[in-house]
């Protein structure tokens, strides 16, 4: 019997396909906005995460000034590294694997009659290493080159495309301010990380030339450092801060004048906050699935009172209170449920094409999947209950004489 | 049941609508007793009190005071759901608008009172197909109501009553939106039902043409029975 009312259920849905469609609109939109947000969320989630992974989870940033992510790098008020912070980084601690002095500036590149404003840094080759980069085409200046300060570089997939075009770059001279230096190599693409950094867009020279030409001065911006495997990060956050404050001379009881940043500690953070910004959207679209679940009352009730007639006819022919009950109240289960996997179908695609317009990984969630499945099954038992039973309770005479 | 009791036996009957000022007598005490195969027609004016007697008779209504007695058993004591099984398994109903579902096709809205008595899905459909072989438009199964002409709708609808084995046909006048020509098939039909099927009619009516295919002539006049003739019937 049951089965049999189902049947009939989806029969009757079908029968007036353009009102159920209209009845269930809002569920779909709920659930699918849902199943949107999250996916997108998820998605950004693990594209923060792989950013981070990309970057090498053990790496540590040493930067000068006080303070987190963000603060204090570069401010020309805090004292910078040297190249030999980062040697005796690399000799004196053994729970170090790498140290890369880094440098940066903002620099105008200029070929022939072209220019792009881009990131220019300055390197050692070990730096290739720390920041997991690698060679597409060419090759990276060597060490010889870096220690003499020669004028090559290395360049990101956005540089060709703003400044080359169609030409090959390499052996092509690419000009920073009063510098003119040869391109050698090209780095492989990274893409463009979650937080709209886009890494390709880069020039990086030998430190000794960044040093020399273009900074005019000794200082590094900060250290990349790569923590040996088998240490624990906290413990290699402790040697570096011990081994810098002897360094930089910093007494006993005064603050340190630089941090150290465990890229595991940012990667929680941003992924914190896109949790919490998650949970937000969601309760937001979640808010209109009870709007969609309101929605689908107010039309099982205006049916029920369109459907007079028939409530009557059903009666007549020997339908019971528990069977016309039922028969409204499966109607109403069966149009969410539908709802609900049309809003899944919707959400899971809005999810996949903002995920590739944000190119962010396509994460679905089958839990949320569920939940909404399930909620929008919940909606038709609530809010189709009161139609349906004040369906079963008509008069068969009062609903025969409907019209 | 008791096969000694008369089929349907009413006992002073009576209806009341309203209250004070408003109130409306629709029937005033009505005695009538209905054997197993007769054919019944209900005539009287407008007011009268033939629908609401036909709605008593259907278990659709309650009267304000009186018996009703379906084959012994007193309909009074029945409950709502007691009384859904009564129609399901011993009426069928005949309406002047047809009341066939709309959307839904002939074949379907016969199977109707078959899927409440619970029969497999197969079962049901032989049953519907039989039912609609004996108003002759097996030949328009599939066809919804919008499709098919007043006097085939009304043979749906009579299909739909007859389907479920009924001992009672109740037809509250089956050919008032219908021509002559369309009454007269639907009459020759209920008259061939009850002759050959044995299948107890009983119709309201105002045409006198349509009354004449009854053997019992019920006239009704301001809420009771005026006359009770016993008259030859036609077809």
């Amino acid at each position: 019997m049951l089965w049999e009312t189902i049947r009939l259920a989806v029969q009757a849905i079908f029968r007036n396909m353009l009102r159920s469609f209209l009845t269930v609109l809002g569920i779909v939109i709920g659930v699918g906005a849902v199943i949107a947000m999250v996916t997108v969320g998820q998605g950004s989630q693990t594209q923060v995460t792989a950013d981070v992974e990309s970057l090498g989870s053990n790496t540590l940033i040493i930067r000068p000034g006080v303070g987190g992510m963000g603060g204090g790098g570069g401010l020309s008020a805090d004292r910078s590294f040297v190249r030999a912070d980062a040697e005796a980084l690399r000799e004196e601690l053994s729970s170090i694997e790498i140290a890369a002095p880094y440098s940066m500036t903002n620099i105008t590149a200029v070929y022939g009659n072209e220019n792009h404003f881009t990131q220019l840094a300055g390197a050692e080759t070990t730096l290739m290493d720390a920041m997991n980069w690698s060679i597409a085409e060419g090759r990276i200046f060597t060490d010889a080159e870096e220690k003499a300060g020669r004028a090559v570089c290395v360049i990101g997939e956005t540089i060709i495309e703003e400044l080359f075009f169609n030409i090959n770059p390499i052996g092509e001279k690419l000009r920073l301010r009063s510098l003119s230096c040869e391109v050698v190599g090209i780095l492989a693409a990274k893409g463009v990380t979650s937080y709209g950094d886009d890494q390709d867009d880069i020039v990086a020279i030998p430190l000794k030339t960044f040093q020399r030409r273009v900074a005019g001065n000794n200082d590094v911006s900060l250290i990349y450092v790569t923590v040996r495997d088998g240490v624990s990060t906290d413990r290699a956050i402790r040697d570096i801060e011990i081994l810098m404050r002897e360094r930089r001379r910093i007494s006993a009881g005064e603050e340190d004048d630089f941090s150290v940043m465990d890229m595991k500690q940012i990667a929680s953070v941003l992924s914190g906050i896109t949790a919490v910004l998650t949970g937000l959207l969601s309760s937001v679209a979640a808010v209109s699935l009870l709007v969609g679940g309101i929605g689908i009352m107010n039309i099982m009730l205006v049916s029920v009172t369109e459907r007079t007639r028939e409530i009557g006819i059903r009666l007549a022919v020997g339908a019971q209170t528990g069977q016309v009950m039922l028969q409204f109240l499966v109607e109403a289960i069966v149009l969410s449920l539908l709802g609900g996997l049309l809003g899944i179908v919707l959400g899971l695609g809005l999810g996949a094409l903002a995920s590739n317009l944000m190119s962010i990984p396509f994460v679905p969630d089958p839990r949320v999947i569920l939940i909404a499945f399930a909620f929008s099954a919940g909606v038709g038992v609530i809010f189709g209950y009161f139609p349906a039973r004040r369906a079963a309770q008509m008069d068969p005479i009062e609903a025969l004489r409907h019209q | 049941m008791a096969g000694t009791a008369p089929l349907i036996e009413l006992r002073g009957i009576t209806k009341v609508y309203g209250a004070g000022e408003a109130e409306v007598r629709a029937l005033r005490g009505v005695d009538l007793t209905i054997t197993a195969g007769e054919f019944v027609a209900i005539m009287g004016p407008s007011g009268s009190g033939k629908s609401t007697v036909m709605n008593v008779l259907g278990c659709l209504d309650t009267p304000t005071s009186g018996t009703f007695l379906f084959e012994g058993v007193d309909v009074g004591k029945l409950d709502h759901d007691q009384r859904a099984l009564l129609r399901r398994n011993y009426l069928g109903f005949v309406f002047q608008g047809y009341n066939l579902l709309p959307r839904t096709t002939a074949l379907e809205n016969v199977e109707l009172p078959l899927i409440y008595k619970g029969l497999p899905r197969g079962e049901r459909q032989r049953m519907a197909l039989e039912a609609l072989d004996k108003v002759g438009l097996s030949h328009r199964a599939d066809h919804d109501p919008s499709q098919l002409s007043g006097g085939q709708q009304q043979r749906v609808a009579i299909a739909r009553a007859l389907a479920g084995g009924p001992d009672v046909i109740l037809a509250d006048e089956p050919t008032g939106n219908l021509d002559t020509e369309r009454s007269r098939e639907i009459m020759d039909l209920l008259s061939g039902l009850n002759k050959t099927e044995n299948i107890t009619i009983v119709m309201v009516t105002h045409e006198e043409d349509m009354a004449e295919y009854a053997r019992r002539l019920v006239s009704f006049v301001d809420g009771h029975i005026e006359q009770d003739t016993k008259t030859p019937g036609k077809g």
